[in-house]
C-alpha cells in the first residue's frame, strides 16, 4: 500500500442481516487505486450482498439497509440507488445480464447517455428531444470495446451475440463512463470460454494500470491468481483471508474458502461392477425431444443397474433433452423400457410411478416450489407419487398431510446434506444456489427412485457444496443401490463421479466410453457430430 | 421506572409483530370499522341492531367469498366468474319452487337441484380457463357478464308457472325480485337462532359457513389439496411431480362454481327474497374485495383471509351508510353505499399484487 494516500475505497464493519438471518459480520476491506482484488467464497458466502452494499442496490433498502460505514475518496458515503453509486463513479456487471436484447451494442453501451445533437425542437422543448449523435456513439462504442482488446461488431444486436460478446459489451458500457473508479465484476468469467476470459483478465489488467480499482469475483481460482494483486476470501458472512496473491496458492484459497480440506473429489478408480455385467435396468431407443435449444435426434442406450452413468457434451448438442424427454417434460418419441416394461412418454406421472426420478437442471422453473417451505419441497413428490407422509381416514378415503412426518424427514435431509437455513419452514426462494440445490436432491431422494435423473447438479453452485453434492449422490448410490445417471457440462465432474460417460454430440449418442479414458478421446467425441 | 421501560418497549414490540401478521391496512380498516362502532350510537344509532347486521350481512356473504379460495390455491387467479355459480344457484332455488317444495325443505331441495348445474357449467368454465392460462381474470369477468346477460333471456323464455314466481299479469316469465316467503325464508337463521333484546346471531347460518369452512381448511390439508396449492405455485414443479395440472386447476373452478351456488342460496334465505336478471352482474366483486381486504393476495389465500376480509367488508358496508344517515338526516344511505362499496373494491384492487398474509 502506498503510504500517505487514502484508499479509494474503505469498508468499515459492514453487517447485513435479511430477515435476522445473518448473512454479514463485520466485513473490514480496502481497495486502493489501481488495485485489482480477487474476491472468493463460496455462494452464500456474502461475496453478492457485500457488492450490493457497495453498488447502493435496492434490494439493500427494501430489506431494512445495512451496518457499518462506506468511505469513497475519504468521504463516508450511503447510496439510496444504484444512480448514486454510478455518479460516485462505481460501476458494477451483473451475472445475468442488464442489457437490451433489442438494442445494439452501441446502444446498449450509451443508454440514457447519449451524446446529442441540438435541434430546433430541443431548443423549445428541452433536452430530452435532442438526436442522437450516431456517429459519435458509434465511434466512442469501438473505442470503449477496443480497450478491452477484442473485436464486437458494435452494430449487432445483443440478441444475435454470442454469450461471451454480451459480457463484453456490458463491460464495454462500464468502461465507457469517464468517471470510472471503482469496477466490481460479478463472476465475468462464468460464461466464457478460454480464450475469451484469457481477454478479460487483460484488460482487467489495462484497466488497473489506468488506476481503476477491480473488485472481481469468480469461482475459477486460477484466475485470481493470475489476475489479481490482493486475494480477498469470505465465508458464512466472514471475511477469512486478505492476503497478497503471490503469498497465496489455490489449495490456500479453497481450504480458506470452505474452512476444511478439500481433497480432489476422488475418482472411482476400483471398479465398482464391470458395465458387461450388470443387469441393463434403462433400455432407451430412437429416442427424440422437442425441447428448444436442446434437440434430441437419434439417441440409444443402455443404463446397467446399480451403476452411475453420465451423459456430457457441449451446451446445446441435446445432452439435456435426454432426461427432460424421458420424464415427459417436453415433446418426445421412441422406446424407453425399463426394468422390461415400456414406459410411455409425454406422461411424467408414469414415469414417476415406475419409480424414476430427475433434478432438473432449471432448479428456480422446474425444481422448487419457490414461494413454500422447505418441508412442503422435499416431501411434495413423494407424498403425491408414493403416498408418503399422509395419513389415511375413513379408510384411505381421505389421505391428510402428516406434518409431523413431513417436519421429520426435512430436519433429515437438512442434516444430511448440510442444507444452510434457519428451519424447515424457510421459504425455498429465500435459500442460496448450493442449498436450493441441495433441497433438490433431497426432494428426489425422498422419492426412493430406482432410477435417479441428475441434472446439471453442481450448476452455479460453489466449489464446497459441488463437492457435498456430488458426494451426497454417490453415497446414495452406494447405500440404496439407486442407479444414477448424471448430466453435467463438466467433463472433469463426469469422469470424477461415474463410471461410464456417454458423450451426445449434434442430437446423439458419439460413443459410451469409460470415464478413465483420456481428456484427449472426450473432446474429440464432444465435436464429433457438431451440427 | 426501568420496569416501566421494558413494560413500554414490549408493548411497542407486542404492537409491532401485531402490525407486521396483521398487515397495517387491515388494521386501519378494522380501526375504521371500530370508529364507525362507537360513533353509531353517538348519533343516535342503536349499535345492538347495527352489530345484528353486520354478523347478518357476514353471515349471507361468507360462502361467496370462500368461493375464491380453491381458484385462488390453484393458480386461476381471483374468481371474477362468481356470476356463473350463483346462476347454478339461482336455476336450483327457482326449480325447487317450481316443484312445488316449500319450507326449509325447500332449502334443501334447491342445493340438490343447484349441484349438477354447478358442476356442468363448472367443468365448462374450467374447461375455457386451462385453455387461456395466464389471461384467467379477464377472461372470467366476461365469462360472469355473459352469463348474466343470456340468462336475462332464459329467466324470460323458460316454461316457468308457478304462480309465486311469474309476472302476474302475462302469467309467464320471472319477476325480477320473489319473496321466499313460506319457502326458505331464513331457514338456516332460525335454527339456534339467539335473540337479547334488539342483538340477534343467526346462529344457524353461522355454523353452516363455519362447515363450509372447516371443510375448505380440511380439504386444502389433504393430498389433493397440497397438489392444488402446488399447482398454484408453480405449475412446471406440479408436472415434473406427476400431478396433472389442467384436471386441478378444472377441480378449482368445479369446486369454485359450486359454493358460489350455495353461497347465493344462504344469501337468499338471508336476505328474504331471489334476484334474478341483472342481480348475479355486481356480486363477483365485492366478494373478491372482501378477501382482498382480508389480505389474500392473487395466488395466496387463507380461511383466516375469508373470514376477517368477509366481517371487514360487510361491516363498513353496513355501517357507513348508517351512520353517515343519522350524522346528515338526510336519507343518502344508498348514495353512501356505492361510495363505501366501491371505493373499497378500488382500494383492494390497487392491493391485490401484495403478498399473502
Amino acid at each position: 500500500m502506498e503510504k500517505g494516500k487514502a484508499p479509494l475505497l474503505e469498508l468499515k464493519n459492514i453487517k447485513k442481516d435479511f430477515f435476522g438471518n445473518q448473512v454479514l459480520m463485520d466485513i473490514n476491506l480496502t481497495v486502493n487505486e489501481g488495485e485489482v482484488i480477487g474476491l472468493a467464497g463460496e455462494n452464500g458466502a456474502g461475496k453478492s450482498t457485500l457488492m450490493k452494499i457497495v453498488f447502493g442496490a435496492d434490494v439493500i433498502r427494501e430489506t431494512g439497509g445495512y451496518g457499518g460505514d462506506i468511505i469513497l475518496d475519504g468521504e463516508k458515503v450511503a447510496f439510496e440507488t444504484p444512480f448514486d453509486a454510478i455518479n460516485a463513479g462505481i460501476g458494477m456487471v451483473h451475472q445475468e445480464f442488464s442489457l437490451i436484447p433489442g438494442f445494439s451494442s452501441t446502444e446498449n453501451i450509451f443508454l440514457n447517455r447519449e451524446p446529442k445533437r441540438k435541434n430546433v425542437i430541443a431548443e423549445v422543448f428541452g433536452e430530452r428531444l435532442c438526436t442522437l449523435d450516431r456517429s459519435e456513439m458509434h465511434v466512442r462504442a469501438e473505442e470503449a470495446i477496443g480497450r478491452l482488446g477484442i473485436h464486437i461488431d458494435a452494430d449487432m444486436l445483443i440478441k444475435d451475440m454470442p454469450v461471451g460478446h454480451k459480457q463484453f459489451t456490458e463491460i464495454a458500457r462500464e468502461l465507457s463512463k469517464e468517471n470510472m473508479k471503482l469496477l466490481i465484476l460479478d463472476e465475468p468469467t462464468a460464461v466464457l470460454t478460454e480464450k475469451e476470459a484469457e481477454i478479460l483478465l487483460n484488460s482487467i489488467r489495462g484497466m488497473a494500470e489506468r488506476g481503476i480499482a477491480v473488485i472481481f469475483i469468480t469461482h475459477r481460482l486460477q484466475e485470481i491468481l493470475n489476475v489479481c494483486d490482493r486475494v480477498v476470501v469470505m465465508r458464512d458472512g466472514y471475511l477469512i483471508e486478505d492476503v497478497k496473491a503471490a503469498e497465496t496458492s489455490e489449495a490456500d484459497i479453497t481450504r480458506a474458502m470452505v474452512g476444511r480440506n478439500v481433497d480432489k473429489v476422488e475418482g472411482r478408480s476400483v471398479k465398482e461392477l464391470d458395465p458387461g455385467e450388470g443387469k441393463t435396468i434403462l433400455s432407451v431407443k430412437r429416442l427424440w425431444v422437442d425441447m428448444p435449444g436442446e434437440t434430441v435426434r437419434d439417441v440409444s442406450f443402455d443404463v446397467k443397474e446399480g451403476e452411475i452413468l453420465g451423459i456430457g457434451g457441449l451446451a446445446g448438442q441435446g445432452k439435456l433433452g435426454i432426461p427432460n424427454g424421458i420424464m415427459g417434460l417436453y415433446e418426445a418419441g421412441g422406446t424407453v423400457i425399463f426394468d422390461g416394461q415400456e414406459i410411455p412418454l409425454n406422461a411424467p406421472r408414469k414415469c414417476l410411478d415406475a419409480s424414476l426420478a430427475f433434478v432438473s437442471e432449471d432448479r428456480r422453473g422446474v425444481g422448487l416450489l419457490l414461494d413454500e417451505s422447505l418441508g412442503w419441497n422435499i416431501a411434495f413428490p413423494a407424498m403425491q407419487i408414493k403416498d408418503r407422509f399422509l395419513k389415511p381416514y375413513l379408510g384411505g378415503l381421505i389421505k391428510w398431510r402428516d406434518e409431523k412426518a413431513i417436519e421429520e424427514v426435512t430436519q433429515k435431509y437438512i442434516k444430511e446434506l448440510a442444507i444452510r437455513c434457519t428451519g424447515t419452514r424457510q421459504k425455498a426462494k429465500e435459500l442460496s444456489g448450493g442449498n436450493q440445490q441441495k433441497v433438490c436432491l433431497a426432494k428426489a431422494f425422498a422419492l426412493e427412485p430406482r432410477l435417479l435423473f441428475v441434472s446439471e447438479p453442481t450448476r452455479g453452485i460453489d466449489v464446497g457444496a459441488k463437492a457435498l453434492v456430488l458426494e451426497a449422490l454417490k453415497r446414495f448410490n452406494r447405500e440404496s443401490g439407486t442407479t444414477v445417471v448424471m448430466i453435467s457440462s463438466e467433463l472433469e465432474e463426469l469422469r470424477a463421479t461415474c463410471d461410464r460417460i456417454a458423450i451426445v454430440s449434434g442430437g446423439k449418442v458419439a460413443e459410451i466410453i469409460s470415464a478413465d479414458a483420456s481428456s484427449e478421446v472426450f473432446g474429440t467425441l464432444m465435436v464429433s457430430l457438431v451440427r | 421506572m426501568n420496569e416501566n421501560v421494558t413494560e413500554n418497549k414490549s408493548i411497542k414490540e407486542r404492537i409491532d409483530g401485531l402490525v407486521k401478521s396483521f398487515g397495517l391496512p387491515r388494521l386501519i380498516i378494522a380501526g375504521f370499522l371500530l370508529l364507525l362502532y362507537i360513533l353509531a350510537p353517538i348519533v343516535g344509532a342503536d349499535l345492538p341492531t347495527q352489530l345484528t347486521n353486520t354478523i347478518n350481512r357476514f353471515s349471507w356473504n361468507a360462502i361467496m367469498v370462500l368461493a375464491m379460495v380453491p381458484m385462488v390455491h390453484s393458480g386461476c387467479g381471483l374468481n371474477f366468474g362468481l356470476p356463473l355459480g350463483i346462476i347454478s344457484g339461482l336455476l336450483g332455488a327457482t326449480l325447487s319452487i317450481e316443484l312445488g317444495f316449500t319450507g326449509g325443505f325447500s332449502f334443501v331441495m334447491a342445493m340438490l337441484i343447484a349441484t349438477p348445474f354447478a358442476l356442468v357449467l363448472g367443468s365448462v368454465y374450467g374447461w375455457l380457463l386451462n385453455r387461456i392460462k395466464g389471461g384467467e381474470m379477464m377472461i372470467a369477468t366476461y365469462v360472469g357478464f355473459s352469463s348474466v346477460s343470456f340468462m336475462c333471456m332464459m329467466w324470460l323464455l323458460l316454461p316457468y308457472d308457478s304462480p309465486n314466481m311469474v309476472w302476474g299479469l302475462a302469467g309467464k316469465g320471472l319477476r325480477t325480485t320473489i319473496s321466499l316467503e313460506g319457502y326458505y325464508n331464513q331457514a338456516l337463521a332460525r335454527i339456534l337462532h339467539i335473540r337479547l333484546g334488539n342483538f340477534e346471531i343467526p346462529t344457524g347460518a353461522l355454523l353452516f359457513f363455519a362447515l363450509f369452512a372447516f371443510g375448505m381448511w380440511a380439504f386444502l390439508h389433504t393430498k389433493t389439496g397440497t397438489a392444488m396449492t402446488a399447482v398454484g405455485s408453480n405449475p412446471v414443479f406440479a408436472k415434473a411431480s406427476g400431478i396433472n395440472v389442467d384436471k386441478m386447476r378444472l377441480l378449482s373452478v368445479v369446486m369454485s362454481t359450486w359454493l358460489a351456488a350455495i353461497g347465493i342460496l344462504v344469501y337468499e334465505q338471508g336476505f328474504g327474497f331471489i334476484q334474478l336478471y341483472m342481480a348475479p352482474f355486481y356480486m363477483a366483486l365485492p366478494a373478491v374485495s372482501a378477501i382482498l381486504i382480508g389480505g389474500a393476495s392473487v395466488n395466496k389465500a387463507s380461511i383466516a383471509n375469508v373470514i376477517i376480509g368477509t366481517f371487514l367488508f360487510q361491516g363498513i358496508v353496513t355501517m357507513t351508510p348508517t351512520v353517515m344517515n343519522n350524522m346528515v338526516h338526510m336519507d343518502m344511505s344508498e348514495v353512501v353505499r356505492i361510495i363505501a362499496s366501491q371505493g373499497m373494491i378500488l382500494y383492494a384492487l390497487t392491493r391485490k399484487t401484495e403478498g399473502g398474509k
